[in-house]
């Protein structure tokens, strides 16, 4: 049922302070704009859930539905959508992402050691 | 597939005011930088959104991708 896996996303966003869905995984991601944006999130020290959005097509298919938000990645911080690679771009640029996610006044562009990996629904990659 | 000066196009004729600097070298990956005065007002996932409206089922189809800047004019 596709309100399940509706559901399951809703959770996932509402539980997660910080959540990235992208294709693949923040270790191996597997498209270009997902890399990057998980290299941002690495550089600012802000620990991320992760889903990958490629093993069913579903997932895509609803994240949109409730983003309202055609691409992927898609990068939400208490609840609402951020933006997709190129805001979150604009935003680390500027030091905006930095301010919104909180990150460590030290963060450096150096990624941290990665937090062991837990199963969870739809794949959630928890990291924090 | 569309060109570069057909995303420019389409994207000036949607949103009221705004001009739209596209590049594309393969006809699939594009790249705009779109400033409107109907920006004004709207965060920045708002003002995506109006973009990427025009070309609703084509991204991730006929069109791969859509890097975007969006600005605000007066």
């Amino acid at each position: 049922m596709s309100n399940e896996i509706r559901d399951a996303i809703g959770t996932a966003i509402a539980d997660n302070d910080i959540i990235l869905f992208m294709k693949g995984s923040p270790a191996s991601p597997a498209c270009g704009f997902s890399a990057r944006t998980v290299a941002m999130l690495e550089a600012l020290e802000v620990p991320f859930a992760a889903v990958d959005i490629l093993p069913d097509p579903r997932i895509r298919q609803e994240l949109s539905a409730i983003s309202q938000w055609p691409t992927i990645p898609q990068l939400f911080h208490k609840g609402e959508l951020v933006g997709g690679c190129d805001i979150v771009t604009e935003m680390y640029e500027s030091g905006e992402l930095a301010t919104a996610l909180g990150a460590p006044a030290d963060a450096a562009p150096e990624a941290p050691a990665a937090a062991e990996a837990q199963p969870a629904p739809i794949g959630i990659e928890n990291r924090l | 597939m569309p060109s570069a000066d057909e995303v420019k196009t389409r994207i000036e004729a949607a949103i009221p005011g705004a001009t739209a600097d596209v590049e594309s070298a393969d006809e699939v990956h594009f790249s705009a930088t779109v400033r409107a005065s109907a920006f004004d007002g709207l965060s920045r996932v708002q003002q995506h959104r109006l973009v990427y409206d025009v070309f609703e089922g084509e991204l991730g189809a006929a069109i791969h991708a859509l890097a975007l800047k969006t600005e605000v004019t007066t």
